[in-house]
C-alpha cells in the first residue's frame, strides 16, 4: 500500500482544542482505505491495523473512505511521523507522502 | 465587546476580516473565520492556567526558565533553533540575532513544508502575484497537490474560487477550477475538473504539459504511467494557454512527494513559459500563519530563507546539511530551542527522537508533544490573540496581528530578547 499523509479538517480543528483532545487523537489515529482494499485485508470499519515501514510502526483505527485502490491516508500527527524516515536526499524535506507501507490486521484487544 | 478586522494567524491565508467578541476575559464568538480559524481563536483564548515556565517539569518563574535556557544554549557546541512559523516577525528577528550570537543552525517549518518551493525559486524564479490579483483577475485556478477545502478553506471563498472581483464580476461563474491530486479530496467538489495523478508522477505530468504548450507532439505512451491520459493533459494545456489569467496553487502534495524540488521547479518553469501566451502565476499554499514571514525575515537578515548555519560566524545555506531534520537525524545538534512549533509531533521519528536526548528549550503557548519532552518550557502569549506584531500572508503581503486579550505571560519577542541579552552576557563572561 502507498500511504499519503496530510491535513484533515478534524485534525486542524482538533489541534486547536489541544493535542490531547479527543477530536485530535481520533483524527490522527484513523487510517482511511477504500472498500476493496479493506476487504482484501479482511478489515471492517473500526478494526485496528498496524502500519509498518522501514523506519517504524504505528497502530491506527481503520475507516472506509473514497480512495484509489492501493492507497491509504492518515492525517499529520505524531503517529504518521513515526512512519517517516530521516533521509531528505539533500533537500531538507523527508519523504512524507507517497511511501510504501505494510498493513497488518490486528485482532481487537491488541 | 466586538472587535472588527482582527487578523487570523492560523494558516497562510491570514484573513484580516475576522470579528471576535470578547466577554469576561475570553473570546466567546468568532465571525467570518473558517472552521480552522474559529477553532484557533477559541482554542487559544486562555492559557492563564499554565505555569510561567518549567525546568525539568518543575514550575518556575519566567526569569528562572530564561536563565536555565540561556545557560543550556550558551554551553552548547552546535545548538539548533527551530520552528518560528506561528509567531510574528519581530520575534523571528530576535531568534535570528540569537542564532548569530550562538553560532547556531536556525531552521523553520519551511524546510518540511515548502522548502522545495524555495529551492525551486532560487533555481528558476517564481512567477507570482498577490491574492488580490487572483481575486480580481484569475479565471483559471489550478490546485495541484493541495486540498484547500481542508487546509485553507477561505482560500476558496475569499481569494480564488467564489469571490467577485474587478474582472471576475460573476464570481464562481467567471472561473474554471481544476484540481490535480492523487486522491479525490473534499476539494474535488469545488472543482470543475479533477485529474487523478498516480503518486509520484506529478513531475511527468508537469513536464508533459511543458512539452504540449511548446507544440511538441507527444505519444500516449509518454504519459502512460501517470494515471492521466494525454487527452486530459491536452485539454488542460489548452485551458492554460487560452485563459485570461491563470493561477497554479502549489500544494504539499508536490513538495513532500517523490521529486520534491524537481516538481516545484517544473511548476515554475511551466508557469514562466505560459506567460508567453497569457498571464499566469504560481503560489505555494503556505500552511502556518507566519511561515512566509520567517522566510522573509531570514532572507533579509541572512540572504537565505531557511536552513541557515552560523557556526563559522557568517550565514551559510545548504538544505540537507543545515536543515532541522538532517541536523537532528545525524545527531549533530547538542541543544535545541524550539519556538512556536511542535517538532516532536511533526518531524520524522529519527529527528524528533534526538530532541528527547538533548537539552531542549520550548517557547510555547500551550502544552504540546514538544513541551512534554523539553527540559525547559517557557509559556508565552499567543501571537495574534495576546501579542501583536507583523505576519506575512502566503503572497508576501505583510499584515499586523492585533492583541485582543491580555495575557499574564510575556510575548515570544520579549522572551527571546531577554534570552539574547543573557546569552551575550554568558558568552562574554
Amino acid at each position: 500500500m502507498i500511504l499519503i499523509t496530510g491535513r484533515s479538517t478534524k485534525q486542524g480543528t482538533g489541534l486547536n482544542k489541544g493535542k490531547d483532545s479527543r477530536d485530535y487523537q481520533e483524527a490522527v489515529r484513523t487510517l482511511e482505505m477504500n472498500r476493496e482494499d479493506m476487504a482484501r485485508f479482511g478489515l471492517r470499519d473500526g478494526d485496528l491495523v498496524k502500519i509498518k515501514t522501514l523506519y517504524g510502526e504505528a497502530t491506527f483505527t481503520c475507516r472506509q473512505e473514497k480512495l484509489p485502490k492501493g492507497m491509504a491516508f492518515v492525517a499529520y500527527g505524531s503517529l504518521s511521523s513515526r512512519l517517516v524516515g530521516g533521509e531528505t536526499h539533500a533537500s531538507g524535506m523527508p519523504d512524507s507522502k507517497g511511501f510504501e507501507v505494510e498493513v497488518v490486521h490486528l485482532p481487537r484487544g491488541d | 465587546m466586538e472587535i472588527d478586522n482582527v487578523v487570523c494567524a492560523f494558516c497562510g491565508c491570514v484573513c484580516d476580516d475576522i470579528t471576535v467578541t470578547v466577554e469576561e476575559g475570553r473570546i466567546s464568538e468568532v465571525k467570518n473565520a473558517c472552521t480552522l480559524g474559529r477553532a484557533w481563536f477559541l482554542g487559544h483564548s486562555s492559557n492563564a492556567h499554565r505555569p510561567s515556565g518549567t525546568v525539568n517539569g518543575r514550575p518556575v518563574s519566567t526569569e528562572e526558565a530564561v536563565e536555565e535556557a540561556a545557560r543550556i544554549l550558551a554551553q552548547a557546541r552546535y545548538p539548533l533553533i527551530f520552528g518560528l512559523t506561528s509567531t510574528y516577525c519581530e520575534a523571528q528577528k530576535e531568534a535570528i540575532a540569537l542564532a548569530e550570537v550562538l553560532g547556531a543552525c536556525i531552521d523553520c517549518c519551511t524546510s518540511v513544508c515548502h522548502g522545495p518551493s524555495g529551492i525551486a525559486l532560487q533555481g528558476v524564479g517564481e512567477p507570482t502575484c498577490t491574492l488580490g490579483e487572483v481575486k480580481n483577475r484569475a479565471d483559471l485556478i489550478i490546485y495541484w497537490g493541495s486540498n484547500p477545502a481542508e487546509s485553507h478553506p477561505r482560500h476558496l471563498t475569499r481569494y480564488a474560487v467564489t469571490p467577485k472581483g474587478l474582472f471576475t464580476p460573476r464570481g464562481r461563474k467567471d472561473r474554471r477550477v481544476v484540481l490535480v491530486d492523487v486522491r479525490p479530496t473534499p476539494s474535488a467538489r469545488a472543482a470543475d475538473i479533477f485529474l487523478q495523478v498516480k503518486p509520484g508522477k506529478d513531475f511527468e505530468c508537469l513536464w508533459a504539459l511543458r512539452a504540449l504548450i511548446k507544440g511538441i507532439d507527444l505519444e500516449e505512451d509518454a504519459v502512460a504511467d501517470t494515471g492521466v491520459t494525454l487527452a486530459q493533459l491536452k485539454d488542460l494545456a489548452d485551458r492554460m494557454q487560452s485563459c485570461r489569467f491563470g493561477m497554479l496553487c502549489v500544494g504539499q502534495g508536490l513538495t513532500q512527494s517523490r521529486g520534491k524540488q524537481m516538481n516545484t521547479t517544473a511548476v515554475f518553469l511551466l508557469v514562466r513559459e505560459l506567460n508567453g501566451f497569457t498571464k499566469f502565476a504560481a503560489m505555494p499554499m503556505r500552511g502556518h500563519g507566519n511561515v512566509t514571514g520567517i522566510d522573509n525575515v531570514l532572507a533579509w537578515q541572512t540572504g537565505y530563507p531557511f536552513g541557515v548555519n552560523f557556526s563559522r560566524g557568517y550565514p551559510r545555506f545548504n538544505p540537507g546539511e543545515f536543515t532541522a531534520v538532517d541536523v537532528l537525524t545525524r545527531q549533530e545538534a547538542d541543544a535545541a530551542l524550539i519556538i512556536a512549533s511542535d517538532p516532536v509531533a511533526n518531524l520524522p521519528r529519527p529527528a524528533s527522537g534526538r530532541l528527547s536526548q538533548i537539552p531542549t528549550v520550548a517557547l510555547e503557548t500551550r502544552e504540546s508533544e514538544t513541551t512534554k519532552i523539553a527540559k525547559v518550557v517557557i509559556t508565552t502569549a499567543p501571537a495574534g490573540i495576546s501579542a501583536e506584531g507583523t505576519v506575512y500572508r502566503m503572497d508576501n503581503v505583510p499584515l499586523r496581528l492585533r492583541k485582543v486579550l491580555p495575557s499574564p505571560f510575556p510575548s515570544d519577542e520579549e522572551v527571546l530578547s531577554r534570552l539574547l541579552e543573557r546569552v551575550k552576557e554568558l558568552k562574554h563572561a
